[in-house]
């Protein structure tokens, strides 16, 4: 009785994951073997993505960059914002999601105009009066793999710091008392129980980070270079511009499975099934 | 920048479109996807086209949707599934959908002011029995450049986009077809040429070019030249003009020992179009000679009408970048001509692996 009302209630979306998910996924298996002329049957798409896998390692390398670094600033601050008090924990969590709240198209373009050659930063620096040719920017900026990665952390540092933060704040403080109580120093404490319970949140602090940075075409367009190509430019063009629907589908479909791999390679580090996360 | 504003405006749209199901709006709405930055749309004095139409024919609404390219525009075409009613690609694009059956014949009676159209514009390659277009602008391609850095020495030629010494200051077009031109100006093809070998040594020259390039644009060019963030890029004669009020650094150059494409972009209405007689209105009302002379003003495009010139800026229409010499033009000039299928798609297919940066070849 009660199996078949849980089954109802999530019947609605059960359906839309069926209706959303599931088939649109098949959609793209379907055009990912098919040719782009005749629709028939064919490997040929999946032959071709050989040529990708640069793009495939740059995205998946900058993406897990971002995600370290977002680790290694998100941290402390969700540790910070854990053990404030209840006020101030309220308005750090707001400062945090503020930035959501504005378009993430608009929020990449504001970087473009700091980092550009002609932007803040470079013009700030020249009426400062360090040396540059005429023109040029006093230091390049944008259109490095160093503004990608920027790009990206600054887009999805929240996504690290939130889930940190919540798993934190549930640590049991007497979990603490008693580690010290039985002769652990600060370090210790830390090594021994805070960052081993707060593995849920870092494994999906870093999911959360990666999943959307590996698949970006948005940041890599508008502040990498010609030459920092990733994979979610590539796939966004197929579709765009090169009205070549199946290559697209079938950078997808791999795209997908690198995801799934990486994720899964993510989890493992947490060991048991105490770190486990489900994407 | 413009792509943010496009889609607020867009976002507009739709709240507009659903406050007027419940205000009951019983105008008859037509859908007008054109290029970005090609009509005037009422800034610092200028013509307002579309409020002057709505004005005109109370019981129309004009829905204004903007693309980037031919191709961005052919894609959302070919993949179906909206509806649109009038729009205006350029000459060999035309000639693709024609081609392909997207384009609907024109009933000319309802265009009376196809009349004022001169006789140079008309029943051309990509429309030679003048049943599918009105011609809406024509321009030439050539070079952009800032005159504060580019060595005047440097400029010899399309040559000067492929100049290692401005590596990461040059621009270059984010679609196929005005990409190959370039090199196949520079190479001395035919710009319609079907030979794939020929279409190969194309795509390596611009894959050449790919280290030394800033961006791959289209409507972005006039921030990032306006604002000297880039100082070299190929682009429209028409935008030169609307770029050059705002920087008057920029020059505009024109190799025309190697010859450049001359380009007619014209009106036309899809099979998918729901209003044709409207779409058919709206396409004369753009024809009538002081609309499209206040239009051009703006735009800064050449009209394919003489009759519009007299209610222009004669600053623009003495301007011969944007009015070359038309014998000149005849003589050094290039169209396009529709591609067959099989061509277009190896372009793209070889222009892909430039932006993407894979080894270039030819597919089997």
């Amino acid at each position: 009785m009660r199996k078949n009302k849980s089954l109802l209630l999530s019947g609605p979306y059960i359906l839309w994951m069926l209706a959303f998910t599931l088939i649109p996924l098949c959609v793209v298996l379907y055009y990912a073997l098919t040719d782009v002329e005749t629709g028939k049957f064919t490997l040929d798409n999946m032959q071709q993505l050989v040529q990708y896998l640069p793009a495939f390692w740059r995205s998946i390398l900058y993406s897990l960059i971002a995600a370290v670094i977002c680790l290694v600033i998100g941290y402390p601050v969700a540790y910070y914002m854990a053990h404030c008090g209840p006020v101030a924990q309220k308005f750090l969590y707001m400062l945090v999601m503020l930035p959501m709240c504005m378009s993430f198209l608009l929020r990449t373009l504001a970087w473009v105009g700091i980092l550009q050659d002609t932007g803040i930063i470079n013009t700030l620096l020249i009426k400062l009066g360090f040396p540059h040719e005429p023109g040029e920017p006093v230091i390049n900026l944008i259109r490095t793999p160093g503004a990608v990665i920027l790009g990206m952390v600054y887009n999805y540092l929240p996504y690290m710091i939130l889930p940190l933060y919540s798993v934190i704040c549930k640590i049991d403080n007497r979990l603490v008392e008693a580690a010290e109580d039985l002769g652990c120093n600060g370090r210790k404490v830390f090594s021994k129980v805070i960052l081993p319970l707060s593995m849920p949140g870092i494994l999906t602090g870093m999911t959360m980070v990666f999943v959307p940075a590996v698949s970006t075409f948005y940041i890599s367009n508008k502040m990498g270079s010609t030459e920092t190509i990733l994979i979610g430019d590539i796939i966004e063009r197929m579709f765009k511009q090169g009205d070549n629907a199946n290559m697209g589908a079938a950078l997808s479909l791999l795209l997908m499975v690198l995801v799934f791999v990486c994720t899964g390679i993510i989890n493992r580090f947490g060991g048991d099934e105490e770190g486990s996360v489900i994407v | 920048m413009k792509k943010i504003v496009a889609l607020l405006l867009s976002l507009c749209t739709l709240l507009g479109l659903m406050a007027g199901c419940s205000a009951k709006d019983d105008r008859v709405t037509i859908n007008v996807y054109n290029w970005g930055q090609y009509i005037s749309e009422g800034d610092e004095g200028y013509m307002d086209v579309i409020a002057e139409f709505e004005k005109e024919y109370p019981n129309i609404r004009v829905n204004y949707v903007t693309y980037d390219s031919n191709e961005t525009m052919y894609t959302k075409m070919a993949n179906g599934g909206i509806t649109v009613d009038v729009i205006i690609p350029s000459d060999y694009m035309i000639g693709r959908m024609v081609q392909e059956g997207m384009l609907n014949p024109l009933n000319y009676e309802n265009i009376p002011n196809y009349q004022y159209i001169d006789e140079a514009f008309r029943g051309r390659d990509y429309d030679p029995e003048e049943k599918y277009t009105v011609p809406y602008t024509w321009g030439t391609v050539g070079i952009i450049y800032n005159t504060k850095y580019v060595d005047e020495a440097d400029v010899t030629g399309w040559e000067l986009l492929w100049n290692k010494k401005y590596k990461d200051k040059i621009l270059m077009f984010d679609n196929s077809r005005d990409a190959f031109c370039i090199t196949q100006c520079m190479l001395g093809y035919d710009i319609n040429t079907t030979d794939p070998q020929q279409l190969l040594e194309c795509a390596k020259k611009l894959d050449e070019q790919r280290p030394l390039v800033q961006q791959y644009i289209m409507d972005q060019v006039f921030d990032l030249m306006e604002n000297e963030e880039a100082w070299i890029t190929p682009y429209y004669a028409g935008d030169f003009l609307t770029m050059a009020d705002e920087n008057p650094n920029l020059e505009f150059y024109l190799p025309e020992s190697q010859g450049f494409n001359w380009f007619v972009d014209a009106m036309c209405i899809p099979t998918c179009s729901k209003n044709q007689y409207e779409a058919e209105l709206f396409i004369n009302f753009l024809c009538r000679p002081d609309i499209a002379g206040g239009n051009m003003d703006w735009v800064c495009y050449g009209t394919p009408e003489t009759a519009a010139k007299e209610y222009m800026d004669p600053e623009v229409v003495n301007d011969t970048r944007a009015y070359p010499d038309v014998e000149m033009l005849k003589a050094k000039g290039k169209s396009f001509r529709a591609l067959p299928r099989k061509t277009s798609r190896l372009m793209e297919e070889l222009f892909m692996q430039v932006r993407n940066g894979i080894k270039i070849h030819l597919p089997e």
